[in-house]
């Protein structure tokens, strides 16, 4: 069983809900199979021992992971320890207010075991489906954000921006659990402007590091770090970053080699590339032994300092469940626990564990109770009497509320 | 301050007459320069090298090794030659999707002498209605004259009023002019804040939107 007591490092799965053919059996599951799947995956990290799991949003086949929230509701509800999150959650074309009320419901029902990746989305149809521009892709994450910020911690709130009907007296239910907002990571591949969003919230960065050389994540990262301590947050190495990862492990990397090539060569995502010599050789994904993902995954932390998330991408391209499964056994039992001894050395007492909602509460109210906001009986509406919740002082002083 | 010339070849014979025109271009482009006291290097790079690296650049999103150096030579560059052949009227294939894969800011306001090869002289007007719109686009700055070259000026059947050497002559003089008179390229490393946010904070960004996506 792996070392779960060093918080330092979190390990991890991140999905991007493909419904990929089966390029082995010629076999496409069908949308029932691999919704039914996905939480089986997510059951075995917990049991494997790992502690995240992340699915991403999308809106078109073939995808099924329209609706993240739903899904990991589902699997708060049937896991104790597994921390839910996204990659991502789409901050250009979901509804700011939305995002903020759905993952807030999420952050309650999973007790705190929850937090979420904010990406723009990378599939140009979806900015018109939903009436947006793909053009106008950066300023809508910036503004959105900026509100989806403010709706997380302030009880009112009144907005007029560019991209969304105005809010006036608006609160957004419910309020985030223990009144502490889930974490917020941001995604980005190529996008200079979001590391320093990130840095400029305090949040965390999140580099997919999975589709290209990894020197081409260093200069975010490295951006990333020292603007988060341009901003006032830290040292940069105590900025909270997480990197992606893709691997295929089999006890021999010879075996590796031949059961994953016919995987590799049909993915909607390199197929008919490079080969998969040459792309493991030029990016992060590793195919072979255990012990040649603990050294490849060992070293990032040489290109990009100490992290704190790691989460592999192993859910796609057509692998069958049985063989996600396997997978998943050989992170949690060979390949996890070795990460954690090693990456716990040498690392600098002033780096950050793990983000967790536990961590949080503590940050924000020390030894003291976390607010539990009330609200107060309904006056029909927000804009006349102040705050809504009982423990706020109104427009009338705090004795207006009782 | 040393100006860098690329000089790419799209040829895919070796040896090509492509690569022969661009041979012969960058060579009185430097004859030029010198005359005019400009410290001068170029760097002829051959797009057949680095073909699949091109395809796969198509497929994946990022510059395997060898292309990326390239790449980064070319954005690096005060000036461009660029050569190719006219294949079914337009510039090669690999030609375009070397360009298709380079990004999109690198040739921006960097001068370009357009020149291409093809079997008869009925091919010449390509370098203007094919090649030099693909530069506008890329806010390129191609100087007037473009260099064609038919099998023709190889040997002696070559136009013997404006033979092809009086036409090299002409371009690469406009594009030494071009050099002569302009600051070395300083390009703004794109991760540098100074480069998204002109001195200011994000905070600026909040209140006034950036316009690109």
């Amino acid at each position: 069983m792996s070392d779960t007591t060093w918080q330092g490092m979190q390990f991890g799965l991140m999905s991007v809900s493909d419904i990929t053919r089966n390029p082995v059996t010629g076999e496409t599951p069908s949308e029932a199979q691999r919704i039914r799947d996905i939480v089986t995956i997510a059951k075995h990290a917990e049991q494997a021992g790992l502690d995240v799991f992340a699915i991403g949003e999308h809106h078109n086949p073939p995808f099924f992971s329209s609706s993240p929230t739903t899904t990991l509701a589902y699997i708060a509800a049937q896991t104790e320890r597994i921390i839910l999150s996204t990659s991502t959650t789409l901050i250009t074309t979901n509804d700011p207010v939305r995002i903020a009320e759905e993952y807030a419901m999420l952050q309650h029902l999973a007790g705190g075991r929850s937090d979420l990746m904010m990406g723009r989305g990378n599939t140009g149809p979806v900015y018109p489906w939903f009436g947006k521009d793909i053009r106008q892709g950066l300023p809508l994450a910036i503004e959105n954000y900026q509100l989806l910020h403010r709706l997380w911690r302030e009880d009112v709130v009144d907005f007029e921006g560019k991209f969304r009907t105005a809010l006036n007296g608006f609160t957004s239910t419910p309020r985030p659990l223990d009144d502490v907002p889930p974490f917020v990571w941001h995604g980005s591949i190529r996008t200079p402007e979001i590391a320093e969003q990130a840095a400029y919230y305090g949040d965390g960065f999140f580099a997919n590091n999975i589709f290209w050389p990894k020197e081409h994540y260093q200069r975010l990262i490295g951006l990333y770090r020292q603007r988060f301590a341009h901003y006032g947050h830290g040292a940069p190495e105590e900025a909270i970053v997480g990197l992606g990862g893709q691997a295929f492990m089999a006890n021999s990397s010879q075996d590796a080699v031949d059961q994953f090539r016919p995987y590799f060569n049909a993915a909607p995502v390199y197929g008919n590339g490079p080969s998969m010599e040459d792309f493991t050789e030029m990016t992060p994904l590793t195919v072979g032994s255990p012990q040649q993902v603990i050294d490849r995954y060992a070293a990032m932390r040489d290109t990009f300092g100490d992290y704190q998330r790691q989460l592999f991408l192993m859910d796609h391209a057509g692998l069958p469940l049985k063989i996600v499964l396997e997978q998943i056994d050989f992170l949690g039992q060979d390949v996890v626990p070795v990460l954690r001894r090693e990456l716990q050395k040498d690392r600098p007492a002033n780096v950050p564990d793990g983000p967790t909602h536990a961590a949080l509460v503590t940050a924000k109210y020390g030894d003291a109770t976390p607010r539990q906001p009330r609200p107060n009986a309904n006056r029909g509406d927000n804009v006349t009497g102040g705050s809504p919740y009982q423990d706020s002082e109104s427009a009338f002083g705090k004795a207006a509320n009782k | 301050m040393t100006r860098k010339i690329a000089v790419v070849s799209a040829g895919l014979s070796d040896p090509s007459s492509t690569r022969m025109l661009a041979d012969k271009i960058v060579k009185a482009v430097l004859a030029e320069l010198d005359v005019r006291d400009v410290r001068r290097e170029a760097r002829v790079l051959e797009l057949r090298d680095v073909a699949h690296d091109i395809t796969n650049n198509l497929l994946t999103g990022f510059a395997p090794k060898a292309l990326a150096e390239i790449n980064a030579y070319v954005a690096g560059a005060d000036a461009l030659i660029a050569v190719t052949p006219i294949f079914s009227t337009s510039y090669s294939g690999l030609f375009k999707s070397w360009l298709d894969a380079l990004d999109r800011e690198a040739l921006e306001g960097t001068p370009v002498l357009l020149a291409a090869t093809a079997g008869t002289a009925r091919h010449s007007l390509a370098i203007d209605y094919a090649m030099r719109p693909l530069f506008t686009y890329l806010h390129a700055e191609p100087i007037s004259t473009g260099v064609f070259a038919a099998s023709s000026d190889w040997g002696a059947e070559a136009d013997q009023v404006a033979p092809l050497q009086k036409r090299i002559d002409r371009a690469a003089r406009e594009l030494a002019d071009r050099l002569a008179g302009s600051v070395a390229k300083q390009k703004l490393d794109p991760y540098d804040p100074e480069a998204y946010l002109d001195g200011g904070s994000f905070a600026d960004l909040l209140t006034d939107l950036p316009t690109r996506g």
